[in-house]
Order: C-alpha cells, then structure tokens, then sequence
C-alpha cells in the first residue's frame, strides 16, 4: 500500500456526497494558488473546470480527481494534504460556497517513511 | 475615541438600471462582519436570472451612455467623486464594518483613492485624442476610439471600494456600462456608496448584483450579454475566467495576486536617519490591512552583512503594532476579512513552524478584548529560506517570511524564484543597486526606497502568474474599448481592377 499524498476527512467526504446531490454530477478539485480564496482546494463539476495538460493529479479523495498546477506541486512534493471543511463563507467559484461552509487543506510534510513509499505521479 | 458602529438596513436588494432591484427567485444571504462574526445585514442572492436582468439594464443604458459626450462623461465620473467625498466618512466606516480592517486605512487610503481614481478618470479622457494619418495625398486613416458595451468585472474582498473604483472608474470613462459582482464576503459597502451616488449616475451604467461565484459569477463570466469580463482574484479561478470567456471570445483583464519580495541592501544601515526609518517601515507594511494585500511585502531579503541590527529595529516596530478595535482611529491592524481566510493563515502558521522556519515574533491568535469572536491575528515574522511554502505560497495574512543573501546577485535570484510577479521592494542608498535590483526584478510594479503606494497614473499589474493587463493608468482605457480604423480616399478615380 503506497501513501497517498492526498485525503479527506468524514466531514469533507459527507460536504462532497452532499454536493454531488445537489448538482447530480461527479465532482474534481483544483488546487488553487495567489490572492484573496487562493492558496485554497477549488471544487467544479466535473468538465467545468479545464485540466491543465500538465496539471498534476495528486490522487482521489472520495471518488473525485485531485489537481494541482506542476509549479505549485514543485514546493508541495514533500507535502501531505488533508481536505477538510470549515465553518464560514468563503468566496470564489468553488461550488461549496453557497452552502456557508469552505474546503480547506490542511497540510503536513511526510515522514521519510512514507515518503519513501509515496504514490507515482504523472509529471509532463 | 472610536467611531460609532455602522447602521445598516435590514437587507439589500441587487442596483439594476438605477434602481434597488429585489433578486428573481427572492433568495438573501448573510454578509457576516468579521470584526465581530456577527450577520450586519442580507443582500440580495443572485443567479443568473439577475445577471439577464442586469445585462439587459445595462445595454439599455448603453444605448444613451455610448453616446454621451466625453465632457458629460467627465462630468459624472467627477459627480460620483464629489458624492463619495461628501460621504466619505459614512462609506469608510462601512468600509471597515464590511471588510474589518483598520478605520484609519479606510478613512485616509481606501476611501481618499478610490474618490482620486474617478477623478483621474474624468480628466484623462479629456485630454485624450484619436489619430489622423494622411497615408498618402488623397487616403486618411483615421483611428477611433469605441467602448465595448456592457463589460462584466468581479472584485475582490480586500479593498472592496478602492477596487469597485479601478475597475468601475475606466470602464464607464471608455464609454462602457458595468456589471460588477462584489465578493460575498464584502458586499455591503458598495450598495452604501451605490446610495450615495445613484442620483448623479444615469440609469443603466453601473449595475451591481450580489451573489455567490459559483451562482452569479459564473453565469456573469459566461453571459452573452458582456463584451469583456475583468477578475481580481485566485489563478484556478483566473484559468476558468479565461475558459468562461473563450466560449464568447471576449477579452479579459486578471489580477491573480503575488508573492513580493522586499530587498533590504546594506547601505540602509549607513545612517541611523530618517531614510532608515523609512526603511524599517518599509518592511512592516506587510502588515498593512493585515497583510490582505495582493502585493503585500510577503517576503523580505536582507542583506547578511546587517541583518542582525536590522531585525532588531524591525521587531521592535513589529511589536508595537496595536491592535484592538478596528473602529479605533489608533489601531494598526484589523481582523482578517472571514473565518475561512482566518483558519488558512493560521493554517499556514503552522506550515512554518512544521518546515523548520525560525519564529522571531508573533505566531497565535489575537485575542481582541473589544471583539473576542472576530478574526485577529498577530503579526508574524518567519525566518527560513526560499524554498519553504510559506516562501511560494501566498498567505494573505499578517504573515512575513524573511531570510538573508550574500550579494547582490544573490538578492536576485531569490526575488525571482517566485511563480509571481505583482510587486517588489527594493531599498538601497546606491544608485547602481537600485538600477540593477528594479529592472531585474521580473514584478509589473517595482517600488523603490518606498511600499504600497498607488497612485492614479501609475500602472499596476503583474507579469507571470500575476495576471494580464495593467490597471490604474490610462492605458487600461484601451482594454475596455475597440479601436476603429475610417479609411477615407479622397480620389474620385476607380483603382482599374474590374
């Protein structure tokens, strides 16, 4: 079993459940970089949202695919994210929004035990 | 002695066509105070049937405005300043209510720029003129200033007013009628300055309707009702405006934020004078408008050979920093604009400590005695070095990462190694160093021996990941509007081809 670079709490899988309803579709998630509601994981319908060529898939979090810009991935490499959800209105496109509630990353560097044994990542 | 807490109404509908307008499906949300995390008001919830509703207001007042003379032109856009500044007072307490940050910010830089920016406005177009070449003895070209139409604009939430005016203010110089979507976090103020203003604005130019990005943003974005759409924003949502408008093939202008270097060469510490003042201060306005700032000064590059004595002065100004009630004309720093925003720096604080950066001041909550729920944080100083996250990734907080270089090159090299390039900061009593640090910098706004002024007239955007298109200057007229080229030949002879 490789580590994964990126999951999501009970909370977030529930939020996620919750929207897929809402909007009858599957979901992704970009993370975002820079500027006021950056730095921040972005929820779309699925085929909203134009996936980078080179966008690096971090992995899935309860069914949805995981992005990131590869200049981002560069400084996130060694970085494990948790997705989580906090009270309060964020802003941005994220789909969430409406609901009052905001995904959040939660980050923490890997051990160099699971970094020996992290998931392979496509990179362009 | 504070100023007086803001009243509001009980709601606030859409701003359509001149009018207070309620929203089609009659749905309102919360706009939440941050400096006490308690609801001020609702304003209205948009979707797209407000966003038909606005367009087509807003054409219908493009029919008249795309017409109107640039003198009557100049002539409201300095109403609306003179109606601000009248009000100024009101709007930048509402200002700080909305977006939480310091009264003494908004009263004597929010509220006295985003007034100058229509001003500015009004007077360049007056002085402005089309072109005429005689191509040859009986051809002429001439070349035609036209606006667009009805142009889309979503705006942040950090400076919700000053940044409704750089994009309001030369969207309706050019000739155009506005859209704007506020952020929801801040979408009170500008109905306020919308109340003040309404009776010197013809029906139908600046339309403004609240709502969520996902609901009303998008749907903005992608109306064929818009010829341009301008965002201010994050890079995953500056992407999707892109994609939004290459459905309609419109233009679109982008701020997406930064990660701005300030140099501190060694030639600052010369002198203990007022210069070197200036300096130390230089380097804590990364905490202006508690660091919410798409320049802010996030990351500083000191010179080795000073930084011990450097840091010293600039933790003891650090910690001077008071805060307390934004309301306060005293207070420094405010709350941070939402929760949201609030748990990712605090997040990100702990991303610091967890890389290995060296904590030297700050680094916690502040518990405000005035407000105990609202969102404060203290101003925080990281030592580290350029590769840690808090070095690459924009925090938007009270938040400063710093470190050291050797030379010159050095200061370079670090200040480049940045996926941005809003703003930078270059401090130096050598003017060979300045020339070299200025021009080097890849930044669309390259301050030197000072930080964060803006000006009217001098242009601010990014290169890199930092956006497309430049605001704040005349130049941005050009964005929100065509140019029509009239090729008149004045022979009467048939060119003989058929």
């Amino acid at each position: 079993m490789h580590t994964k670079r990126v999951e999501s709490t009970q909370k977030a899988n529930e939020l996620i459940d919750r929207l897929r309803e809402k909007h009858g579709t599957e979901l992704m998630f970009h993370q975002s970089g820079g500027c006021c509601d950056g730095s921040a994981p972005m929820c779309f319908e699925v085929g909203d949202f134009m996936v980078g060529s080179c966008d690096v898939k971090l992995g899935e979090i309860h069914g949805c695919e995981f992005f990131m810009a590869p200049e981002q991935f560069e400084y996130m490499k060694n970085t494990h994210l948790t997705i989580d959800v906090v009270e309060g209105r964020g802003s941005s496109f994220s789909i969430e929004i409406p609901l009052g509630v905001r995904f959040i990353a939660i980050s923490r560097l890997f051990t160099s035990e699971e970094f020996e044994n992290l998931e392979n990542i496509e990179e362009c | 002695m504070s100023y007086t807490k803001p009243t509001f109404k009980a709601r606030y509908e859409n701003f359509i066509g001149g009018e207070w307008v309620a929203p089609v499906d009659g749905n309102y949300f919360e706009a939440i105070s941050p400096i006490d995390n308690q609801v001020m008001t609702k304003v209205a919830q948009s979707n797209k049937k407000d966003v038909q509703v606005a367009t087509d207001a807003a054409w219908k007042g493009f029919e008249t405005w795309g017409k109107t003379s640039v003198s009557q032109r100049s002539a409201v856009l300095n109403k609306i300043a003179d109606a601000m500044e009248a009000n100024l007072e009101m709007l930048a307490v509402a200002e700080t209510w909305d977006n939480g940050k310091g009264i003494r910010e908004t009263i004597n830089a929010d509220l006295p720029l985003a007034i100058d920016h229509f001003r500015y406005f009004a007077s360049v177009i007056r002085a402005e003129t089309g072109t005429t070449t005689d191509l040859d003895s009986s051809t002429v070209s001439q070349e035609i200033h036209e606006p667009l139409g009805v142009v889309g604009q979503i705006i942040p939430w950090n400076f919700p007013l000053l940044m409704a005016a750089w994009k309001i203010a030369p969207a309706i110089a050019a000739g155009n009628c506005v859209v704007l979507k506020p952020a929801e976090q801040t979408p009170v103020s500008i109905l306020l300055m919308m109340e003040v203003i309404a009776d010197v604005v013809p029906a139908g130019v600046i339309n403004i309707i609240n709502g969520f990005g996902p609901e009303c943003g998008k749907p903005l974005a992608l109306s064929k009702g818009i010829r341009k759409i301008g965002f201010t924003g994050e890079t995953t949502t500056g992407k999707l405006i892109m994609q939004y408008a290459s459905e309609n093939i419109i233009p679109v202008t982008l701020e997406l934020g930064g990660k701005s270097p300030n140099v501190f060469m060694e030639s600052i510490m010369d002198k203990d004078d007022a210069f070197f003042d200036k300096a130390i201060e230089g380097l804590v306005l990364f905490a202006f408008n508690q660091g919410e700032v798409c320049t802010c000064p996030s990351r500083a590059l000191i010179q080795e050979s000073i930084y011990e004595p450097f840091m010293k002065r600039v933790l003891e100004r650090v910690a001077a920093i008071k805060m307390g009630d934004p309301l306060d004309p005293n207070t420094m720093m405010g709350a941070q604009a939402s929760k949201d925003q609030y748990e990712k720096i605090l997040h990100y604080i702990n991303v610091g400590k967890e890389e290995g950066a060296e904590l030297l001041i700050g680094g916690e909550k502040f518990n405000n005695p005035v407000h105990p729920e609202g969102f404060y944080i203290q101003p925080t100083l990281f030592k580290g070095n350029n590769k840690m996250r808090i070095f690459q990734e924009e925090i938007f907080g009270p938040v400063l990462s710093v470190t050291t270089f050797k030379d010159i090159d050095e200061a370079l090299e670090i200040a480049n190694d940045t996926l941005y390039g809003l703003g930078a900061g270059v401090w130096t009593r050598n003017v060979h160093e300045m020339q070299k640090l200025t021009r080097g910098i890849e930044a669309g706004r390259v301050w030197a021996n000072c930080y964060h002024a803006y000006p009217a007239h001098a242009s601010f955007g990014g290169y890199k990941l930092s956006g497309i298109g430049r605001e704040t200057h005349m130049m941005m007229l050009n964005n929100y509007r065509h140019t029509k080229n009239i090729l008149t030949s004045f022979d009467e002879s048939a060119l003989g081809f058929f």
